[in-house]
């Protein structure tokens, strides 16, 4: 089941925190993440690289992102 | 399909080049005529603006520092070079006005923000070891609050003259700096003060200093440099990203510092700083806290104002005022030690800060 993580108009390291927690709580391999700045985007990118999660980066309109992330 | 390259600043080469250049602008800075071991400072050139616009009246620390508006917009020119200027804020403004304050008393207890301890020390003064240790223990008692849930809340988009109004303060202090430039011997020129001796007379001419400002705001608006942050990251989550910048940052002002003859190593008599280690430590744990609330150094905050995060505009505005505060009551030190009310603005900061820390957080 895929989890979802809105982060959008948090500042960090907000975003990053919850994505680690999400990431870390084993009831989802899927996980999708809102964030609205690309700050987060590439921070949360490389938090979940870090955790060894695949990531995918879609944009959305006005500047927001969508992180699809999966455990591999 | 710009969009969709990859942002080169923001990789591990890109942020050790960002800290590089920094470092070197840094130390030709010095050279052309910036006060040592404070070629840039932030934390020092709000104070200055401050001064220069009559907030407070210390008058060694008066000049309209033209690096400061040259992050902003030069911040500001990246975002919206690559589209990511995005008015937003209402993320407890109050608050972040109020750490902005405290923010800056810290530092001026110390004697300097984080890309100033990392300039002293580059330049051999011992002194900013006990900072640098006070920095470090600030952010991680931030990083306590953060385990807990705090949060100062979720920003919203906001107009696009929210977002514009910290650049256009900018402007205009640029207009003002231009129409009242310095008179030699004068005390002041138009509306602007000037300082006839101390850090304040020490300064590079006009262009180098804007044009420094201007090409560093860029590069670090691209990248995200951030001295408060690369301490956090690597403590919260072991994420070296940011902290290899601060290194870059640390080892090139050295390298240039040695070859230009400006490192002097020791802990007496170091240029605009004191020794009393317990106040330089004390003043940057109380700074490195207010950081680490506000979510990043004073620097991320002039450049996250370029992109129209008026939240970290209340920050920058209420940084001057701390330093308004810090110089008319005495609590900013001098090269002699900590001003007389000093031990007293670290306790209350202090207080506020834990009391801002404890009903912020979530858990």
């Amino acid at each position: 089941m895929q989890h979802t993580l809105d982060a959008r108009g948090l500042s960090c390291p907000q975003p990053v925190l919850l994505a680690i927690q999400a990431m870390r709580s084993a009831e989802s391999e899927d996980l999708k993440i809102l964030v609205d700045n690309e700050a987060s985007q590439e921070n949360v990118a490389r938090a979940a690289v870090s955790q060894g999660w695949s990531v995918q980066v879609q944009a959305v309109a006005n500047g927001e992102y969508t992180l699809t992330c999966k455990k591999s | 399909m710009s969009q969709k390259l990859k942002n080169v600043f923001a990789t591990t080469g890109g942020i050790i080049a960002v800290g590089t250049i920094i470092g070197v602008a840094a130390a030709l800075l010095q050279q052309a005529g910036n006060p040592a071991n404070m070629a840039i400072c932030v934390a020092c050139f709000g104070r200055d603006i401050a001064g220069a616009i009559g907030l407070h009246r210390a008058a060694v620390v008066q000049y309209l520092r033209p690096e400061i508006l040259g992050f902003v917009l030069g911040s500001f020119g990246a975002a919206l070079m690559v589209k990511e200027f995005k008015p937003s804020g209402g993320s407890s403004p109050l608050i972040r006005f109020v750490l902005g304050i405290i923010a800056m008393i810290g530092a001026l207890v110390f004697l300097g923000c984080p890309w100033r301890v990392i300039l002293r020390l580059a330049g051999g003064d011992g002194n900013a070891l006990f900072g640098l240790a006070g920095l470090v223990t600030g952010v991680w008692i931030g990083t306590l609050f953060f385990k807990q849930g705090f949060t100062l809340g979720r920003s919203q988009p906001q107009s696009v003259s929210a977002g514009l109004m910290l650049p256009l303060i900018m402007v205009g202090l640029l207009v003002l700096r231009v129409l009242f430039p310095p008179i030699p011997g004068e005390a002041q020129s138009g509306v602007l003060w000037y300082s006839l001796q101390g850090p304040g007379s020490s300064f590079a001419p006009l262009g180098i200093s804007l044009a420094a400002g201007l090409g560093i705001g860029f590069l670090a608006q691209r990248s995200r440099f951030c001295t408060m942050g690369a301490i956090r990251d690597v403590l919260l989550f072991n994420q070296w990203y940011l902290m290899f910048g601060f290194l870059a940052l640390l080892v090139s002002a050295l390298g240039v510092n040695i070859i230009l003859g400006q490192f002097h190593p020791g802990f007496e008599a170091q240029p605009i700083a004191h020794t009393m280690w317990f106040w330089n430590f004390s003043g940057m744990l109380m700074a490195g806290l207010a950081f680490a609330l506000a979510g990043g150094c004073p620097g991320r905050q002039l450049f996250m104002s370029g992109e129209g995060n008026s939240a970290a505009g209340l920050f920058v505005l209420g940084s001057l005022v701390g330093a308004a505060l810090a110089h008319n009551f005495g609590l900013a030190s001098t090269a002699q030690g900590i001003g007389p009310h000093g031990m007293a603005a670290v306790i209350i900061g202090m207080i506020i800060l834990l009391g801002i820390g404890v009903t912020h957080c979530k858990k």
